[in-house]
């Protein structure tokens, strides 16, 4: 097991490289001249080439690449263009709040889909089922920005319940995570359906109905268990997703994530802090995925027995 | 006996696929409505005039609720928002079916080689399509489209270049199932080329999941198109698009919230109906419910 979690990690790394020259690459495609953005309108000539000098932006775009590439292996993320301070004081302080809005908009997902979806199959094609099947499918539809949009007109305009964006005091997580959360929930319902389903009709299930155990029990300690391995990993991805920046949904409440924070540097030509963002989330992204794995061999031992030939 | 029982009327696949569709309900009513948004995205001209009523502003009439000559109401600029919708559809559909077609055709491409070939081919074209998949695919889309710039070419590009890696992986698993089978070994001995083999054996035999892929890729693909132009990425002023549309509404929440309500329920309606089209396929095209 952990010799497959060593390999996994090792193979981080180039997959890092590429994310960090792609996205280079990429952003060094943009039109305009970032020295020009970042002196400013009165800057003359002579001072703009010596910020280009400085930032080293008169240099072929691989060796800038190169240099970018030392200083982060060294853990030197750079300084924002746009602040002049370090990328990683921005990624220090919008992490943490997209992490916490990830956090309580899985919850919210888990609390609505895992009742929904275990009712539905246990109540197969009845009024319950296929209510909760429309709704499912209704919410997987929904953009989520209009989803928030929707909510600050009924919530905060008309009714004057909830902050309209920011994020101070608890009320200000209500109305993104359910944004969030609800779209994740409808796809976590369709899953725990169908894979409780599945699990209802396997042969051990009925020989415990046929040994008399209680319905109850037959559901939550037979069917439940062995139908959540695929849930828990859907929830895990789901989880990473929501920390790659829930972008939209961010902006939508003006929540100062690294969604938000990202999406705003692209739009200033802010490179470094582009680059340091879409490397944290990278790693974030890459190493929950990983942990959903390792998770995934911990609750199903045959996993864990492949794992150990 | 003289009588000799006819044969079985022989189904050819696409009957078959089709009659299995036919049952779904949901999955017909999926199909209506995309039926019903072509045939408005198509005949858009006839029923709105572009430059008359789509684009040309009017602030007389300025942020007018629904009324029986506005159906949908009228935006900041006084212009009809049915009208805008009805164009705002012929942008989402054919961004998301060209973002799409273009994912498939090098996504596809890819998966094919990669899938068919092995080795050291399919463990480099793997290995890029990992780092695509590294990056969260709507960050991806927006520092493309901000490098190119905004326009509706740019707005394929990005979203098609970070669907890519979806397809490549869908038909490099098919092609894998498909390539060691017998007819794939029959048109080898017969002298067929690589390409050959893969364009005519290989992937018609590949295309159930693909079609089923599609479907609901088309769906996020115009999901993706809205969240950018939302984002003020995407679609330019005065060009209607849903996502635009949408942005545009923010400013007048208060005292206008039917600028956002219909884009919004625009895309819902047909990210749903493609779903609803996408699931009833996937179930048609299920060889294991075949009777």
């Amino acid at each position: 097991m952990s010799r497959y979690v060593i390999k996994r990690l090792v193979m981080l790394i180039p997959v890092l490289i590429g994310v960090t020259f792609l996205v280079y690459f990429i952003i060094s495609l943009s039109p305009g001249d970032t020295a020009a953005m970042l002196a400013g309108e009165d800057a003359d000539a002579a001072t703009i080439e010596a910020l280009r000098h400085e930032l080293g932006l008169d240099q072929p775009v691989i060796i800038q690449y190169a240099r970018y590439m030392l200083n982060l292996l060294q853990g030197d993320m750079g300084n924002s263009y746009k602040t002049g301070r370090p990328v990683t004081n921005m990624i220090v302080s919008c992490f943490p709040n997209t992490a916490k809005l990830a956090f309580w908009s899985i919850l919210v997902a888990v609390g609505i889909a895992l009742p929904i979806g275990i009712i539905s199959a246990t109540k197969q094609y009845s009024m319950f089922d296929n209510v909760g099947m429309v709704v499912a499918l209704i919410g997987v539809a929904t953009p989520n920005f209009w989803l928030g949009l929707m909510m600050i007109i009924l919530f905060s305009l008309n009714l004057g319940w909830l902050p309209s964006g920011g994020s101070k005091g608890w009320s200000s997580y209500i109305m993104p995570a359910i944004t969030l959360g609800t779209g994740d929930a409808a796809l976590i319902t369709r899953m725990t359906r169908s894979s409780m389903l599945e699990v209802i009709r396997a042969d051990y299930i009925r020989t415990a109905r046929a040994k008399g155990v209680p319905e109850g029990k037959v559901v939550y300690q037979h069917a439940l268990r062995n139908a959540l391995i695929p849930v828990v990993t859907a929830i895990g991805l789901q989880f990473g997703s929501l920390l790659g920046g829930a972008t939209l949904t961010e902006t939508v409440f003006a929540w100062p994530g690294i969604g938000r924070s990202t999406v705003d540097s692209i739009k200033t030509k802010d490179t470094t802090q582009v680059l340091g963002n879409i490397v944290v989330l990278t790693i974030t992204f890459s190493c929950v995925n990983l942990l959903v794995d390792i998770l995934y061999a911990f609750i199903d031992p045959r996993i864990k027995a492949q794992y150990k030939k | 006996m003289a009588a000799t029982k006819a044969a079985p009327k022989k189904r050819s696949q696409f009957e078959e696929v089709w009659r299995r569709l036919k049952k779904n309900k949901m999955a017909m009513v999926g199909l209506a409505i995309v039926l019903m948004l072509v045939l408005l995205a198509v005949f858009a001209d006839f029923l709105f005039d572009y430059d008359e009523i789509v684009i040309k502003q009017n602030t007389a009439i300025r942020l007018q609720g629904p009324s029986a000559e506005h159906w949908f109401g009228t935006d900041e600029f006084g212009r009809d928002i049915l009208a805008r919708l009805v164009h705002g559809g012929r942008i989402s559909l054919v961004v998301g079916v060209i973002a799409v077609a273009i994912a498939l055709t090098i996504g596809g491409t890819l998966g094919a080689i990669s899938g068919f070939f092995g080795g050291k081919v399919d463990m480099l074209i793997s290995r890029a399509m990992d780092i695509l998949l590294a990056v969260p695919s709507l960050l991806l889309s927006i520092t493309i489209v901000s490098a190119l710039g905004p326009s509706i070419l740019n707005l394929m590009i990005a979203i098609a270049v970070s669907s890519v890696p979806g397809y490549a992986r869908i038909v490099r698993s098919s092609v894998m199932t498909v390539r060691d089978n017998e007819f794939v070994e029959a048109a080898k001995a017969i002298g067929a080329n690589n390409a050959q083999i893969i364009a005519s054996h290989i992937l018609p035999n590949c295309l159930a999941p693909i079609i089923v892929q599609v479907s609901l890729k088309v769906a996020s693909a115009i999901l993706s198109t809205s969240g950018l132009s939302f984002l003020g990425l995407g679609v330019k002023a005065p060009t209607p698009e849903w996502g635009s549309m949408l942005s545009g509404g923010r400013a007048y929440l208060r005292n206008a919230p039917h600028l956002t309500v219909f884009p919004g329920f625009c895309i819902m309606l047909t990210i749903l109906s493609l779903n609803l089209l996408g699931d009833g396929l996937r179930d048609a095209l299920d060889p294991k419910l075949k009777q």
